[in-house]
């Protein structure tokens, strides 16, 4: 549920702003709002932000700041003011090959919700997702709601190693694991664009706040943007890299 | 360049971390024990924010192909340059073609070796770091093995004036074993029983087997909950200690994910941060609690030292 942002101590180099208890696009906005607005206001000493789902950590210069400074500073943007339009935020398109060995699990979140791969495609692939998070592994980017016949709890256990571009289903969320790591989620499919990158700044494709639409491609059109790093269809930001 | 004959157990290039980056998920990796990195710099003329080599447990054998200042800070591993034994926290002058190597641990964890001009790798997001889960920063992510060859910055003109240097002990950490480390409690305390915080506050937690730079999990009383919900992933500072439902904490340090989704019943402040690094599995934890402007006060007066040596050695050039 939504509250009156709490603001408390995170030890003695961040502080921790609560803005509710839940993971919904309102309470997530609020967050983007206040990361995005406070970023042209920042002060000598307030360091860099993780914004989540429905809070946000601050980190601060404990040689220039102190708690109560910092809190100061920072309940300055947490007026009840109405929402900014954060709709602007881009909607960045994501050619997915899905299923197959791209997608092993994608047949289990078909039988999960009695129904087909060819329909949890179309339902996956039929909205935008507001990008909650960026995170636990670099670039990793989780968004959501998706559509309820798409939704799969995650696996018992996680597999060890996901490969980088993985699509995955994760209860009400779908992600996008940018890199090659550990991972829980149900993988659907995998994209072929590169979402991390090292030579550019910043270094992931995807940043909280942003929208998502995916969209089916076939296994030539995977190797094929794969190999030459040019998409057809267009997306509204095109990374060079992708 | 510096070549490795013998890697050692764990020995990773790290600067003071790859800070600015982890709203993208990156980690900020980095010295577990920065100020013995920080100092160890000093030592040798650099800036306090050079990259050194993180030594862990057992040390590498290096080769010198040229001549370097070279200081160690931090864990005592018995240092030996060209069969000498060498001191710890002094500045020492490494001929060309000298080896380093380490007899045997005696004290702490991890040693941070610096030489004078920097580990010289290339810069990833304004950082050298050895960034594990990420495999980028130091060398190609990783640790070092038999056989590279670490590059060197160049060192000041004067290099060797600090040959001799010591940095003061009582300007370093209060290393011990079994330390008591301070925390500030939050922000989610409200998830755990009072019973479940005072046996966090009152009682000691073990180091277990499962750990390393990017968290220690430790064994002791369980922490009850008060709150059975689940926490909604949010993000993570440096010295973090979350608990799952098994009720045994875990301590999160510099090689941590960037979110993370268990109840966080206290946040270790900076300071003690250089203990948690030189405590091994097998050790005893204490925590105690402190405000964030106590904290505060521990940091300022512990990262303060490098300052009041910068100040002594300027007097000793008068």
């Amino acid at each position: 549920m939504e509250c009156a942002p709490r603001i408390r101590p995170a030890g003695d180099r961040a502080l921790f702003i609560e803005f509710g208890t839940e993971i919904n696009p309102e309470i997530n906005l609020r967050v983007q709002e206040f990361y995005r607005r406070t970023d042209a206001h920042k002060i000598p000493g307030i360091g860099e932000m993780i914004p989540s789902y429905c809070s946000i950590l601050v980190y601060y210069d404990p040689f220039l700041l102190s708690f109560a400074e910092t809190s100061a500073w920072a309940g300055q943007f947490l007026s009840s003011e109405p929402l900014q339009n954060l709709m602007s935020a881009p909607v960045k398109e994501v050619p997915v090959l899905y299923g197959g060995e791209y997608g092993p699990d994608l047949s289990f979140v078909a039988r999960h919700n009695q129904s087909s791969e060819e329909e949890v495609i179309r339902l996956h692939a039929g909205k935008d997702y507001l990008v909650y998070v960026v995170g636990f592994s670099p670039g990793f980017a989780a968004m959501g709601i998706v559509p309820p016949q798409v939704q799969a709890p995650r696996q018992a256990s996680p597999r060890t190693k996901v490969p980088a571009g993985s699509v995955g289903i994760g209860g009400l969320q779908t992600g996008i694991y940018a890199v090659e790591s550990p991972g829980g989620w149900q993988l659907i499919g995998r994209t072929p664009l590169k979402l991390f990158n090292l030579e550019r700044n910043p270094p992931s494709f995807f940043q909280a706040g942003d929208y998502a639409r995916f969209y089916p491609i076939d296994e030539k059109e995977y190797k094929r943007i794969q190999e030459s790093g040019i998409r057809t269809k267009g997306p509204i930001l095109f990374y060079p890299d992708a | 360049m510096i070549e490795v004959l013998k890697p050692g157990l764990f020995t990773t290039v790290q600067d003071l971390g790859r800070w600015g980056y982890q709203s993208y998920g990156v980690g900020i990796a980095g010295a577990l024990d920065p100020f013995a990195l920080s100092a160890a710099n000093l030592l040798v003329g650099n800036p306090e924010n050079a990259a050194g080599l993180e030594i862990t447990v057992q040390g590498p054998t290096l080769k010198f192909h040229r001549e370097t200042t070279l200081a160690i800070v931090g864990a005592d591993l018995d240092p030996i340059l060209d069969g000498q034994s060498i001191p710890n926290r002094t500045c020492v002058l490494a001929p060309s073609a000298s080896t380093l190597s380490f007899k045997a641990r005696k004290s702490g964890v991890r040693a941070y070796l610096a030489v004078s001009g920097g580990i010289d790798v290339p810069l990833v997001m304004e950082s050298r770091s050895t960034y594990l889960l990420g495999k980028f920063g130091g060398l190609d992510g990783r640790a070092i093995k038999a056989q590279d060859l670490i590059p060197m910055g160049d060192p000041p003109a004067n290099y060797r004036k600090g040959v001799g240097r010591s940095f003061p002990e009582e300007f370093l950490p209060p290393y011990r074993k079994n330390p008591i480390l301070r925390v500030v409690l939050g922000p989610f305390d409200e998830f755990f029983s009072q019973e479940g915080i005072r046996d966090f506050l009152s009682t000691p937690y073990t180091i277990t087997a499962q750990s390393d730079r990017m968290g220690y999990r430790l064994q002791g009383i369980p922490i009850t909950r008060r709150k059975k919900e689940e926490l909604i992933t949010c993000g993570l500072a440096n010295g973090t200690i979350q608990v799952p439902p098994n009720g045994q904490p875990i301590l999160l340090l510099v090689d941590r994910q960037t979110i993370g989704g268990y109840p966080v019943i206290a946040t270790m402040i900076h300071a003690d941060l250089s203990l948690v690094a030189q405590s091994a599995p097998g050790d005893e934890l204490r925590f105690s609690a402190v405000s964030p402007d106590e904290g505060r006060e521990a940091y300022i007066r512990l990262w303060g030292n490098l300052d009041r040596f910068k100040g002594l050695s300027f007097l000793r050039k008068l």
